[in-house]
């Protein structure tokens, strides 16, 4: 058999009900491309032993008949979810050694469903990052070049590890999580698609929180069909997250191969800034003519609130994170570094264990929250943010679905902006607006670029209408034809 | 008359507002599932939520809600129907998540009130501010270890309700009867068990002083005071402390203080660098909290019968003075004893021998109204033998003194003792007769006129009767006899 890697999960469990493969087979291929592609650091943690075993339960189950949505899938999982007895960093120095004594709900709902765990991805530190490069175990490199250049790029953060494992085959899918753009923008950077669904889908319990009313978890895939499957698999109220929407999980699997005839979809006239290249704009004026074709309407609408956006995020999520980490004190958990005093300890623990954008967005929350700074900052921030929902209503007003770049250029090099955090920031300023109204919003590659990189679109849809946007994707994906991962 | 202390520049008034926290009475703490028993063994209730492990999730325990909406309706107070909890962030050992879930903006409770009875009989009106929910922090322990501080964190967790007073008290004994009246007004609705030394109920006290018809001055917070007696202690002495600032023409700052009932003093807490700054914002964890007029409405018609209520039901219905009534519904069990003993029965009788007899018992042999050796039905049927006649006032003093030794039932003890009184007029008359016999020479002086000496008589026939024989039929008869 050609190398099982290379398979969709959707192909690979045809093949596993056949019984052609074992999900033993898949695992251990998958292993054995972990350890020959160790060079891209996509993971902090892998789990060999506990990946055979349950992979070796799996076969047992489907040969019982029990099969669940995701039956010997084998995964990674970003380290920012917590796994029991697994060390679980959030790509911090703050966290190393720390094995919790739980699991997450939404790993738990994959376990639930078959899913085979590979081992932990890397991540920027606490989620925090567009380039995986603030992780304190290392860079991740994407598995992508330029043509005729041999320097390392970024995959993409902070779900860079996630998305470089999936992109390399390393795993058939990854868990991501997506604060102001996590899941989509290291999706658009490596070529693989990735989903932030409606805030409220997918639990939160267990993930290391950054910013509470922002973080929400996805899966990262190579294909739209198995975005839709690992989803369903994922999603679903949990009485453990106040925050998690009491709604039932539709089979978003039927969604994809469905007509979009009919189908409005805006433009936002907003998301063409000067000097947005042409390359992104040509493969922003593909996809629109794909959809078209396929019989859906363009219509342009307006969100004029778009360029307080990343402002406002800046100011939100770190607030929240400012505070959700005030946690790791060394008391507890995780690194302590003594000092004479309690005070002592807590400097020197947090001087030593955080990174340099962490301890960046930690300063920025504690002083936008700070008495006399409230008001003008955080307060203002919020009222924004309800302006920038209300765009999004009044769109879909118009629209049933928004197609819009992911980022505003591919993947980077390593090393690259990292002198400057607003340039870093500026990554993101296609999916913030989406994270700070809540919505679903899938990235998926749709061409390269002049240099030979991977570019993303962003489909934006209604509150827990992830169904149309799958709609929608599985459209552009059919036409797109972007299956480079069966070549490398 | 007005509480005020003399100062060198003459009179001061004090003004007073409370803090109250008091533990909300659940099995669980208010964001996890970890138990609350008082005592246990360190860090033996304590979830992944208390310990704030990373990716734990705070769900509100609705019961707590539920005990904080029945306190606000005790307290007449206004319910808001949406609350927004708050993170309060700063750091310490005890404070797992670096910041504590409290209300700020929207509590869950307004403005309502509390009637104070104060000891020379007027009552006063003291206003509350509002009442939210927050949970407590755990306790550092700094005696263990040499050079280590130990943290329990049985408590991190634990629901608590901050009640929030104005500035309405203007003495300490003011002071006192509101945390007393607070108190019982809680432990009546089942919301908290007010044990101040098991730290159930602590309080933050926010003294001024002033000159009679000026603004509020300057207040210093003196924090978790844990008594009653503390409390009104530390106001006193942060009252006179106050006074004597201004007086030597200094100024008070305000800040945060600590009572050391040891000294009798008050002294500052906090050092500057330490100045809070707590950056308050809504817990993006927790949606805002939103109650049902139903739920409300619920909880309002499953409401006891509070004190105030009670005490002018016992004025009205059954007669009591106004002082014996508050007196009697302090505690709901109190309350009840009363009424079961007083129910179909002379009130005003059955009012004198609980409030007497029985709390006089209780207090010298340390038992509580609810470890009482005498139930209400035994003092009830020992009333009713006093009404019937079947012992006298003072038989009954006897029996009720060996019904508290014995916890038997009075009908029994007489019957054991032969207590009854005697009612036999044949039995009673052979008793005269033998007296009268035994002092011809005093029946004759008697009937030449020496009326007093008819107390000598009826005391010869009590004693020769043992006591048993009913006074008003020895008055009768003897009176009868000697008249010839």
């Amino acid at each position: 058999m050609s190398d099982v890697t290379r398979l969709t999960m959707t192909e690979a469990l045809a093949l596993l009900n056949k019984g052609e493969v074992t999900s033993v087979d898949l695992t251990k291929a998958h292993l054995a491309g972990m350890e020959s592609a160790r060079n891209l650091n996509a993971y902090i943690t892998e789990t060999p032993e506990k990946a055979l075993a349950m992979a070796g339960e799996s076969d047992k189950r489907r040969k019982a008949g029990q099969t669940g949505l995701l039956e010997g899938i084998p995964l990674a999982i970003k380290d920012l979810f917590c796994t029991e007895g697994v060390q679980t960093t959030a790509g911090s120095h703050i966290l190393e050694g720390f094995k919790p004594a739980y699991e997450s709900s939404v790993t738990t709902n994959l376990w639930n469903q078959g899913a085979v765990m590979l081992g932990k991805a890397n991540l920027d530190e606490f989620a925090m990052g567009s380039s995986n490069m603030t992780s304190y175990y290392g860079a991740v490199k994407n598995p992508w070049k330029r043509q005729g250049d041999d320097r390392d790029l970024v995959p993409g953060g902070s779900s860079g590890g996630s998305a470089a494992a999936v992109a390399a085959c390393l795993a058939m899918g990854a868990t991501g999580t997506d604060t102001g753009g996590s899941i989509r923008q290291p999706a658009a950077f490596c070529g693989i698609v990735g989903i932030k669904p409606t805030y409220g889908r997918c639990s939160r319990f267990g993930i290391v929180a950054f910013a509470s009313s922002l973080d929400q978890a996805g899966p990262m895939t190579r294909t739209v069909a198995d975005a839709a499957l690992m989803l369903k698999a994922m999603a679903g109220h949990d009485p453990k997250d106040s925050t998690s929407a009491p709604q039932s999980v539709p089979d978003f699997t039927k969604s994809v191969g469905a007509s979009i005839k009919g189908l409005k979809v805006g433009v936002p006239k907003e998301y063409k800034p000067d000097g947005l290249s042409a390359e992104i704009i040509g493969a922003w004026d593909k996809g629109l003519a794909w959809l078209k074709e396929a019989g859906a309407e363009i219509v342009e609408v307006s969100l004029p609130h778009t360029k307080y956006a990343l402002a406002t995020y800046y100011i939100v999520a770190p607030a929240e994170a400012s505070s959700n980490l005030a946690r790791y004190d060394g008391v507890r958990f995780g690194l302590r570094v003594p000092g004479n005093s309690l005070d002592e300890m807590y400097m020197k623990t947090r001087a030593e264990g955080f990174g340099r954008e962490v301890k960046r967005r930690i300063l920025i929350g504690t002083y936008v929250l700070s008495a006399g700074y409230y008001d003008a900052y955080y307060a203002k921030a919020q009222k924004l943010r309800t302006l920038i929902a209300s765009d999004f209503r009044q769109a879909f007003e118009r629209a049933d679905v928004l197609l819009t770049p992911t980022a505003p250029t591919p993947a980077f090099g390593l090393g690259e902006n990292l002198d400057d955090p607003i340039t870093m920031y500026l990554n993101d300023v296609f999916t913030i607006p989406t994270s700070l109204a809540g919505l679903p919003g899938l990235s998926l590659p749709v061409g390269l670029s002049s240099d030979g990189l991977p570019l993303g679109l962003q489909l934006i849809g209604r509150p827990f209408d992830e169904e149309t946007v799958f709609k929608a994707a599985h459209v552009m994906e059919t036409a797109a034809q972007f299956k480079r991962w069966e070549a490398r | 008359m007005a509480y005020l202390i003399e100062g060198d520049t003459g009179p001061w008034e004090i003004v007073v507002g409370l803090e109250v926290h008091a533990q909300v009475v659940s099995n669980a703490k208010l964001f996890s599932g970890a138990a609350t028993a008082f005592g246990a063994d360190p860090n033996s209730q304590v979830s992944f939520v208390d310990a704030a492990f990373p990716g734990m999730l705070p769900v509100i325990n609705e019961i707590c809600v539920e005990q904080a909406v029945r306190t606000g309706l005790g307290l007449k107070a206004q319910i808001n129907l949406e609350s927004v909890f708050a993170r309060k962030n700063y750091f310490y050992a005890d404070l797992p998540q670096g910041y504590q879930i409290s209300q700020y903006e929207k509590p869950l409770v307004g403005e309502g009130q509390v009637i104070v009875d104060l000891n020379d009989g007027r009552s006063t009106v003291v206003g509350i501010e509002r009442l939210h929910v927050e949970q407590d922090a755990g306790k550092s322990m700094h005696d263990q270890h040499p050079t280590k501080s130990c943290i329990d964190l049985n408590r991190s967790g634990v629901a608590l309700m901050e009640i929030v007073s104005r500035p309405d008290i203007r003495s300490p004994d003011e002071a006192g009867a509101y945390l007393r009246k607070l108190r019982s007004i809680l432990r009546y609705l089942g919301t908290c068990d007010g044990n101040m030394e098991e730290g159930s109920m602590r309080a933050d006290v926010n003294v001024s002083v002033r000159k009679s018809g000026e603004e509020y001055r300057t207040r210093c917070e003196i924090k978790n005071v844990n008594s009653v007696r503390f409390v009104m202690q530390a106001i006193e002495v942060e009252a006179r402390r106050q006074i004597e600032l201004y007086e030597s023409g200094g100024t008070v700052l305000q800040e945060t203080r600590l009572f050391d009932p040891g000294r009798g003093e008050t002294r500052s807490m906090r050092s500057k660098e330490h100045a809070h700054d707590y950056r308050y914002f809504p817990d993006p964890d927790l949606l805002p909290l939103k109650l049902s007029p139903d739920f409300v409405a619920q909880i309002k018609a499953s409401l006891p019968e509070l004190p105030d209520e009670k005490k002018d039901r016992f004025v009205r219905d059954f007669g009591l003075t106004p002082y014996d009534a508050g007196v009697l519904v302090v505690d709901r069990a109190s309350a009840d004893f009363f009424e079961s003993v007083a129910k179909g029965r002379d009130s005003k009788l059955a009012a004198n021998w609980v409030m007497g007899d029985l709390f006089g018992a209780l207090n010298s042999t340390g038992k509580t109204i609810d470890t009482s050796p005498v139930s209400a039905a035994h003092l009830g049927e020992l009333i009713d033998l006093i009404t019937d006649g079947t012992l006298s006032g003072r038989l009954a003093k006897d029996v009720f003194a060996l019904m508290v030794e014995s916890g038997k039932a009075p009908s029994v003890l007489v019957e054991e003792k032969g207590l009854k009184q005697v009612t036999d007029t044949g039995a009673i008359e052979t008793v005269i007769d033998q007296v009268m016999a035994a002092n011809a020479d005093k029946v004759a002086e008697y009937r030449s006129g020496k009326d007093k000496l008819f107390g000598f008589f009826v005391g010869q026939v009590m004693k020769a009767s043992g006591g048993k024989a009913n006074p008003g039929l020895v008055n009768d008869l003897l009176k009868s006899k000697l008249a010839g």
